[in-house]
């Protein structure tokens, strides 16, 4: 049997709280990075992402003690990204539980960082985020690199700097696609697969799942490794066990979650 | 009390084996640390390890340390966890190539670039679950069912040259010894600690297991 394509539910966390409306109806508190890890957990996510969109730095503290919370409880994979500048950064996330650490901005402003954390702590828990936006009218397609938040170009070939990225360290690619985010039409497919073909690593696919079938669709036709979506699962439209029932019958081999250990 | 403890070769994350070993032991002492001393007086001796095995690999230059961990392995109940079961071996290629402790026969090797996995080129590292295929009985499978899949993320793999000492087999391009068992040695390429339920529940049998097979 082939290794299993792993589901990532993405958390954004804004001051110790999941934010981008979520809805859920069998949780106390759905504002509660806890109980919502918890929940995507018994639903059966391979692993959970966190990504702290706190503004001020003076709030940094919070993303830490949300990781021991949660690590505390939840025995799946965590990765934690967002405003990750430094190794003692990576190595205070580590502490507290975290497994792997994403890294975009910084990446891009100090490439030789990311050589720095992998050396230091491993290729495992390097995962360089990188968002891409379509350059308009090229044949073939070509993605420029963005950062902070997709506001920002950066004047990189996505493809080349997720290859150049692997080259560094990282141990995974996060690849979202800024076009795509939050339109809830699908991955943009051909981003996907140009990238998952491209680097030795597991890439994650980001940006613009809106049905179970997107899901399934950037396995299949993206090449990814493994997807990450938010939306479609904070507001209770689908939950984990169901994606991964979608994605056993288009042939997609899952993680299913274990009856007798439920 | 039994003790447990958990040696801390200062290659990162112990926090997550601490708090799994926590959440499943009633009734026995936990503690992370790398003193020899500590290795000789615990009841039983868990090895994690994550990134490079140099790094892990020097700390047991101190041949304190290194003997007592040697007499831990070859007397008391020792859970080896992914570079902690690696080490085990006598040779790895990582880092230019390291010595291990060579308590078990085989070689550890990186996965080519140009296998595949039913059909795909593979990614490394291998990320993610893959099915665990026991091969013998053993008390550390208790309760737990054939072909369970269990989290992985390694670039490098145990080549086992002793079959008596393969515990289960993964297939990632390759099929390669991902438990490794010896009297009362027990190893994982694997990480118990971040899989889930089927985790802790090879976590409680190694707490409960007196090192007799």
């Amino acid at each position: 049997m082939p290794l299993a394509k792993r589901i990532i539910p993405c958390l954004d966390v804004d001051e110790g709280r999941v934010v981008k409306g979520v809805k859920f109806v069998n949780i106390r508190d759905a504002g509660d990075p806890v109980e919502v890890a918890r929940m995507y957990d018994r639903q059966g996510a391979d692993e959970l992402a966190f990504l702290d969109i706190t503004a001020s730095s003076s709030n940094r503290e919070t993303i830490l003690h949300i990781v021991e919370a949660v690590a505390n409880q939840v025995f799946i994979p965590l990765t934690v990204g967002g405003g990750v500048r430094t190794v003692d950064n990576i190595r205070g996330l580590l502490n507290v539980g975290a497994d792997k650490i994403s890294i975009n901005t910084s990446a891009v402003e100090r490439p030789e960082f990311i050589e720095e954390a992998a050396g230091r702590f491993g290729s495992q828990c390097i995962v360089v985020a990188v968002d891409a936006r379509r350059v308009p009218d090229t044949e073939p397609p070509a993605w420029e690199v963005y950062t902070h938040g997709g506001r920002k170009p950066r004047g990189l070939d996505a493809v080349e700097w997720a290859k150049r990225m692997c080259d560094a360290g990282a141990g995974e690619i996060l690849l979202t696609s800024m076009d795509r985010d939050g339109t809830k039409i699908g991955f943009d497919l051909e981003l996907t697969r140009a990238v998952s073909s491209a680097v030795p690593v597991p890439v994650i696919a980001s940006g613009g799942v809106g049905e179970l079938s997107h899901l399934a669709d950037g396995i299949e036709f993206g090449w990814a490794d493994a997807v990450l979506a938010a939306s479609i699962f904070h507001f209770g439209e689908y939950t984990i066990a169901q994606a991964k029932e979608h994605m056993k019958r288009r042939g997609i081999e899952v993680c299913e979650i274990i009856d007798e250990f439920k | 009390m039994s003790k447990v403890l958990v040696a801390d070769f200062g290659t990162g994350n112990l926090h997550s084996v601490m708090t799994a070993i926590q959440v499943v032991s009633s009734g026995s002492e936990v503690e992370a640390s790398r003193s020899a001393r500590k290795i000789r007086m615990a009841d039983r001796l868990i090895l994690p390890g994550q990134g490079a095995i140099g790094t892990w690999m020097s700390e047991l230059q101190d041949d304190e340390v290194r003997q007592a961990v040697n007499e831990a392995v070859r007397t008391k109940p020792v859970l080896g966890i992914c570079l902690g079961l690696q080490a085990l071996y006598e040779h790895s290629e990582e880092d230019g190539g390291v010595d291990g402790l060579k308590v078990l026969a085989g070689r550890v090797e990186r996965f080519g670039d140009d296998l595949l996995d039913c059909g795909y080129r593979i990614k490394i590292p291998h990320m993610g679950w893959s099915m665990v295929h026991q091969t013998c009985r053993h008390p550390l499978w208790s309760g737990i069912a054939q072909d369970t899949r269990f989290y992985f993320v390694h670039s490098y793999f145990a080549r086992s040259d002793r079959e008596s000492e393969v515990a289960a087999v993964a297939n990632y391009g390759l099929e390669f010894t991902c438990a490794a068992a010896r009297d009362n040695l027990f190893a994982v390429q694997f990480h118990p600690e971040k899989s889930r339920q089927q985790g802790l529940r090879l976590l409680t049998n190694f707490l409960k297991w007196d090192g007799e097979v």
